[in-house]
């Protein structure tokens, strides 16, 4: 395992260089019941640089999905300030939002959220049409967004029509087709298999090595954790650790030592085999 | 997002439930479909009414015996025994803008030729009468003012008559009989088909008034007088002084009840406008109940329509999706939803006046007016309950609606 584990790594990440996307300045995040008020976040400061591949993770409730949501637009903060691209974003209008959400930033749900009995393309397409494209234009950058993904040969199929995995990888492409700078992903992998996850896994890796997209995503398992450069951990509204991730998993080598989806069948056939003989046997008795 | 891409996107999610969709539209169809139907009967028979009015010539001026208070102890009217042809004679002695006067008395009786029989309504008159009502012989000629002074037993008859009793022979000169007395058939008036009530106006005798009045009915009095002014003008002028001349003649006092109407042309029009505009207005207003449950439908449809796309609506607000851009969307897809029913309803509304003119043969007539009110209120009927359902949309926080089950 150990010799394993030194092959599927890379070398300790060092903290990254580039210029700061985003920056937190103690922002709260009061829920406002009535009769209780629920402090969601507690005064977060935090900066990511261009090019970092960021995990957020933390226990249940600790305020993940609340600052994923403040870094993507869709909420803002009580208290503090957030800062895209150097510009303060914490008071701006819903419709200034709504255009930032739709030209700076890629979204991926852990319930994927493609629109039903419509095809892929037609899916990755949607943000474009917020972003005053002409239709040939929004055609092709759907498309190569697709192909980056690996699925430039499902484009007319449905969502229904496509495994788990492959609709993940159509909502990364939705994610990117606006060549956003920075791509954020509430548990990309919580409703995927493993050998799934790491596929999802490879992809952003490659996105974030390749085009040095800057990667944002929630996970609640660690091991998912270790294909990012770096990993803020959250607890209880705050920030408590944040770290470099050391011994980096290399999702495209991991794969490899990985039973294909072919291999896993017949791995399960075979048990059911010994496990129906078994019990054959055991009514023989 | 610009029109065409919302338009493409409304058609989408409307043909995703065609059934409901369309039961959708149907309110509005049925709606828009009755409102145009309605309107073109109700101008057919406005039209017609006109016609007919304007048939009895622009410068009539039309005195009838009788009140035209309703109960009381007067009659009705022509049951009123005072108008006579001495009160003819002095309207159109001392009112100078009156040209010309024909009296009416009419009496319905059975009509013999050979082994024919025919029960028509006899007329007398006096031969202006058919200069009055523009109305000539296609065959013979009319009686004289001498048969009129004579009390002679001659007339003419409308083709009605003419066909029943005498099938295909020429009935000038030869001799009906009306009750017991022989009368001779001078001329045959031209067609003039049904008059505004629907009633055959070719179904008519008319004869010297004097021998109406002393062998046949056996009165002194007329119904009616048939004037005729100068102009248009002088026939409304003229109401005024053949008024107070006849309250004089018939010594009515100050306060009482005038036995007689005067009326000129253009007051009968207006009258028919008016009922006829009533009735439409009526059956236009009934039709439009079913176009606000239509546009009901509609809010209804929407509504659950927003609330079953609330994940969709989260999912396109996160990507960019504007207020303005939800709520377009889905005010275009109301909006759709109500004129292509419009546009459904104006053509069943045209089919349907077609068939009725057809059938029932009741005149229609189609009016530009009622289709461009009808697709103009379609769409407003789409705006305005489409409004409410999209705001409830455009207002939805895209946090909670992508986490919506
Ligand atoms: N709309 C809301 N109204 C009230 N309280 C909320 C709302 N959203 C989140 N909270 C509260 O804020 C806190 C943080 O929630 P958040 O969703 O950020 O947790 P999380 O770290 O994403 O948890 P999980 O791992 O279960 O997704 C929780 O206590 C939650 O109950
Ligand atoms: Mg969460």
């Amino acid at each position: 395992m150990a010799e394993q584990t030194t092959v599927l790594t890379e070398p300790n990440q060092t903290a990254a260089t580039g210029k700061p996307v985003i920056r937190l300045e103690n922002v709260y995040k009061v829920y406002d019941l009535g009769e209780i008020q629920v402090q969601a976040l507690r005064g977060i400061s935090l900066e990511v640089r261009e090019g970092e591949f960021v995990a957020v993770m933390g226990p249940s409730g600790s305020g993940k999905s609340t600052v994923m949501n403040i870094l993507g637009c869709l909420d803002r903060p009580t208290r503090g300030h957030y800062y895209l691209d150097d510009v303060d974003v914490s008071g701006m209008s819903k419709t200034d939002l709504a255009r930032i959400r739709n030209r700076k930033l890629g979204f991926v749900f852990q319930q994927f959220n493609l629109l039903s009995r419509t095809s892929a393309l037609e899916n990755v397409e949607l943000p474009t049409v917020y972003a005053g494209i002409s239709p040939e234009e929004r055609t092709k950058r759907a498309m190569e967004s697709l192909t980056r993904v690996g699925l430039a040969d499902r484009a007319g199929h449905h969502p229904s029509q496509l495994s788990g995995g492959q609709q993940q990888r159509v909502a990364i492409a939705r994610g990117l087709v606006n060549r956003p700078s920075i791509l954020l992903a509430d548990e990309p992998t919580g409703n995927l298999d493993s050998r799934t996850s790491v596929e999802i896994m490879d992809i952003l890796q490659t996105l974030n090595n390749e085009e040095g997209l800057t990667i944002v995503l929630v996970t609640h398992e660690p091991d998912i954790a270790r294909y990012a450069k770096r990993t803020l951990e959250f607890l209880d509204g705050k920030l408590r650790r944040d770290n470099v991730v050391s011994n980096r998993l290399i999702a495209h080598e991991v794969l490899k030592t990985l039973p294909t989806p072919e291999e896993q069948a017949a791995e399960d056939a075979e048990d059911n085999a010994r496990h129906e003989k078994m019990a054959k046997s055991d009514a023989a008795k | 997002m610009d029109f065409m891409n919302t338009f493409r996107l409304a058609l989408r999610a409307l043909a995703r439930n065609k059934m409901r969709s369309a039961l959708t539209m149907l309110g509005i169809v049925i709606g828009v479909g009755a409102v145009i139907a309605v309107v073109s009967i109700g101008q057919g028979a406005q039209y017609l009414v006109q016609q007919g009015i304007q048939a009895m010539g622009t410068n009539a001026v039309f005195i009838i015996a009788g009140s035209s208070r309703a109960g009381g102890v007067r009659q009705g009217y022509g049951g009123v025994k005072t108008l006579t042809i001495d009160d003819m004679n002095a309207i159109l002695r001392e009112i100078p803008i009156i040209k010309q006067a024909a009296p009416s008395v009419t009496s319905r009786q059975q009509v013999v030729y050979g082994n024919q029989n025919w029960n028509t309504q006899i007329t007398g008159t006096t031969p202006n009468f058919f200069d009055i009502r523009t109305w000539p012989v296609q065959a013979g000629s009319v009686f004289s003012d001498e048969e009129v002074d004579l009390a002679a037993n001659v007339c003419v008859i409308g083709t009605t008559v003419a066909r029943v009793l005498f099938a295909d022979e020429n009935p000038v000169g030869k001799t009906l009989r009306i009750g017991n007395l022989p009368f001779r058939v001078d001329g045959v008036l031209e067609s003039k088909g049904q008059n505004v009530m629907g009633q055959d106006q070719d179904d008519a005798i008319f004869a010297p008034y004097t021998t109406v009045q002393r062998k046949v009915s056996g009165i002194t009095w007329l119904q009616f007088i048939n004037a005729s002014a100068i102009s248009q003008e002088a026939s409304v002028a003229a109401v005024a002084p053949i008024t107070s001349l006849l309250q004089e003649r018939h010594r009515i006092r100050r306060g009482e009840d005038d036995d007689f109407m005067v009326r000129t042309q253009s007051d009968i029009a207006d009258l028919a406008n008016q009922t006829q505009s009533v009735m439409t207005m009526l059956l236009g207003g009934i039709a439009s109940v079913s176009l606000l449950v239509g546009g009901i439908g509609i809010m209804n449809i929407m509504l659950v329509s927003v609330t079953e796309r609330t994940r969709e609506i989260g999912l396109r607000m996160a990507v960019g999706a504007t207020e303005s851009d939800v709520q377009r969307q889905f005010l275009v897809e109301a909006v759709t939803l109500s004129m292509m029913g419009g546009a459904i309803g104006i053509v069943f509304g045209l089919v349907g006046s077609a068939l009725i003119s057809n059938f029932l043969s009741w005149p229609t007539l189609i009016s530009g007016k009622a289709i461009i009110a009808a697709a103009i209120f379609s769409a407003a009927v789409g705006i305005f309950f489409g409004y409410y359902p999209a705001r409830k949309a455009a207002q939805l926080d895209p946090i909670e609606a992508l986490r919506y089950e």
